[in-house]
């Protein structure tokens, strides 16, 4: 005998559907019109204005080294000509990333504080985080379509373990005698998580942070099988014609929009430690 | 006047700690029920009183419960059974907010490994307390900075405490838990971390400032010696039990049992006092790349005839006399070389019947030193004499 969960998972995703659908519509017009509004916002700017200010990002929240590989390293997506669908790679980044981290941070939030929610939810991120990633583009692709919607929505799904396991974490490091000293003084359970607890998780926060916006850049690239735009789709057009010039031009253009997004969102941890 | 009040109270640790707490009162010891049960007893069955404005201290070898004990009056350690009173208001039934509003008023908290917040500079620390009872930020600023002035660290506001040295940090734990005027200071070993020299600083310092404050002092401690200089009244305890309360004076000459009798063994007169007992703090240093001039002054203005020279991390190196130091300015000499001269060292653990020999015939103090041959404290012949003749010897 066959034990289906295969038709399991399949008769629950129906039931999603049938019940819920107009609610996943909702979701993916909210999203899919965010997303629009950001993208359109960012390619009306000239690319050189673009530019100049990813530079002094970098510089601010890392150093002048990093500024510096930004300039270059977007002049040269420039002028492969990749600079839009980079963007669209980026907007897609920052869109889901947002999101993990909008839902990510206050479930790691409250998973420290609740056992029986952490007992409950780390088996779940187990899963999450080693399912082959492609396997969520198929219900992606059912509740919300093709397009960029699935493809962030997927994306939110992959990148947000590490967002809400070391925030998690973070939390719980905080040393006993320093939640000791919150409760002497008084403390509410408020100001214990702001002055005390939140402080001294932060380098775990951001690791975390850091984490997600990576994972995030990954899944967008292969969003692109479901027709999300970006360089994804530039690379999915070098395989599909065996054309190694594309996809090696798109995989460098990731490249340098990965190590930019790194090096920024590592150097914002480091500041505050 | 009594301030606070502790009536049968029990804890214990674990499930069913009620079924202990029966245990315990039917006179299993603590033992017998951790292998009844598996449940830890904490305390057990303690009531006595502490006066209002004195200084209270709670002894204890670790495990004999008395961490746990200080956690209980302010109930960062929920008691299982019993009372514990605060001008006469049962704290044991008190809802959270009135609980915390308690917390906020009556006390005030020092730590074993100082606590502090290491995002937040010396100021935002001693702030601390103010700052979770939402008092607006000028009388905060004042409140801490007076703190941290009685604790003498004015000047130090703006650091951070990974730039403070252990016994300053702990000042800034003492300025945190002033700051917020409490009427009763809970100390938990305060001062255990800290070098020898630098407690017994801290211990004289918190006398001086109990003289000026009065307030209620809740010290605990697993130093007798400690206890005995600073307690107005002292509880020894033992698996979770006070075996003994009374004044050191009561301690010392009138030891209840067998468990008191061993620990103030040690400090009778007829113990043998060791070189870290009696080690003061050298007047003056030299650094080994100091010149013969800065020897002068330094020997000048100290009024002392000999220096000690040490190099990176208080590595003894030597002693400069006087007379040669002089000779080298005359000379025009202008770095230690050839005037640093060994001398005999003695070890922390060493008693002062020995050292006597050292010393007797000596001029100069005696260092003393670790294994890695830091300088810890010196020893003048004064001193060992005082003490030799105190000993009845």
């Amino acid at each position: 005998m066959n034990l289906s969960i295969g038709l399991v998972v399949e008769s629950f995703i129906d039931f999603l559907l049938i019940n819920f659908g107009p609610l996943f519509a909702l979701i993916a017009q909210i999203v899919g019109g965010f997303m629009g509004g950001v993208e359109s916002l960012i390619l009306s700017l000239p690319p050189i204005v673009l530019i100049i200010v990813f530079a002094l990002v970098a510089y601010l929240l890392a150093d002048k080294k990093v500024a510096l590989f930004t300039i270059i390293g977007f002049l040269l997506i420039f002028s492969m000509g990749l600079w839009i669908v980079t963007m669209q790679t980026f907007v897609m980044v920052l869109v889901s990333a947002s999101i993990a981290l909008f839902l990510g941070i206050p479930i790691g939030i409250i998973m420290s504080g609740n056992k029986f929610l952490d007992d409950f939810l780390t088996p779940a991120l187990d899963f999450m985080q080693t399912m082959p990633p492609f396997v969520y583009l198929i219900p992606a692709v059912m509740f919300f379509g093709i397009g960029n919607v699935p493809g962030v929505m997927a994306t939110v799904v992959f990148s947000m373990p590490p967002a809400i396991r070391l925030t998690k974490l973070g939390l719980k490091q905080v040393p006993d005698e320093l939640e000791e000293v919150g409760t002497s003084f008084g403390s509410t359970p408020l100001q214990m998580l702001v002055k005390i607890k939140l402080p001294l998780a932060l380098p775990s926060i951001m690791a975390g942070i850091n984490q997600s916006i990576m994972l995030s850049l990954s899944m967008v690239v292969i969003a692109s099988m479901i027709g999300a735009n970006g360089l994804g789709e530039a690379v999915l057009t070098g395989i599909q014609r065996m054309q190694i010039g594309i996809g090696f031009e798109a995989g460098l253009a990731v490249v340098i929009l990965a190590i930019v997004l790194d090096r920024i969102t590592s150097g914002i941890g480091q500041s505050k430690a | 006047m009594k301030k606070l009040e502790l009536k049968n109270l029990y804890k214990v640790f674990g499930d069913d700690a009620d079924k202990g707490v029966r245990l315990l009162k039917e006179g299993y010891s603590k033992r017998e029920v951790l292998e009844k049960t598996g449940l830890t007893v904490g305390v057990n069955d303690v009531s006595f009183d502490i006066k209002e404005k004195e200084i209270f201290v709670i002894m204890g070898l670790s495990g004999s419960g008395k961490s746990t004990l200080l956690r209980c009056l302010n109930r960062l350690v929920e008691p299982t059974a019993g009372e514990v009173k605060i001008d006469g208001k049962d704290l044991t039934n008190l809802d959270k907010e009135s609980l915390r509003q308690i917390r906020r008023e009556k006390f005030g908290m020092v730590f074993q490994n100082f606590g502090l917040l290491p995002n937040r500079t010396i100021l935002e620390n001693a702030e601390f307390g103010l700052e979770i009872q939402n008092i607006p930020e000028s009388e905060r600023e004042r409140r801490s900075k007076k703190a941290l002035n009685q604790v003498g660290l004015e000047g130090w506001e703006d650091q951070y405490p990974d730039q403070l040295s252990g016994g300053m940090q702990q000042r800034v734990g003492l300025a945190r838990a002033l700051a917020v005027e409490p009427e009763v200071l809970l100390m938990d070993e305060p001062f255990s971390a800290l070098d020898p020299l630098i407690k017994k600083d801290m211990q004289d310092q918190l006398l001086e400032l109990y003289e000026e404050l009065d307030k209620t002092i809740v010290f605990i401690t697993h130093d007798l010696d400690e206890a005995l200089k600073l307690g107005d009244r002292i509880a020894i305890m033992k698996d979770g039990e006070v075996v003994q309360l009374g004044t050191p004076e009561e301690i010392l000459t009138n030891a209840q049992n067998d468990y008191v009798k061993e620990f103030v063994k040690d400090v009778n007169r007829s113990r043998i006092l060791v070189a870290d007992d009696i080690m003061v703090k050298p007047l003056a240093l030299l650094y080994s790349n100091d010149g013969p001039r800065t020897a002068m002054h330094k020997m000048k203005e100290n009024e002392i005839s000999s220096i000690f020279v040490v190099g990176e991390k208080r590595k003894l190196k030597g002693i400069v006399r006087v007379e040669d130091a002089l000779e080298a300015v005359n000379n025009g000499q202008n770095n230690l070389e050839g005037l640093i001269k060994e001398i005999p060292v003695a070890r922390p653990e060493k008693s002062i019947d020995k050292l006597f020999s050292n010393i007797a015939g000596s001029d100069i103090p005696l260092p003393v030193v670790d294994d890695n041959n830091k300088l810890l404290g010196i020893i003048v012949k004064s001193t060992v004499l005082a003490n030799l003749a105190e000993g009845g010897m």
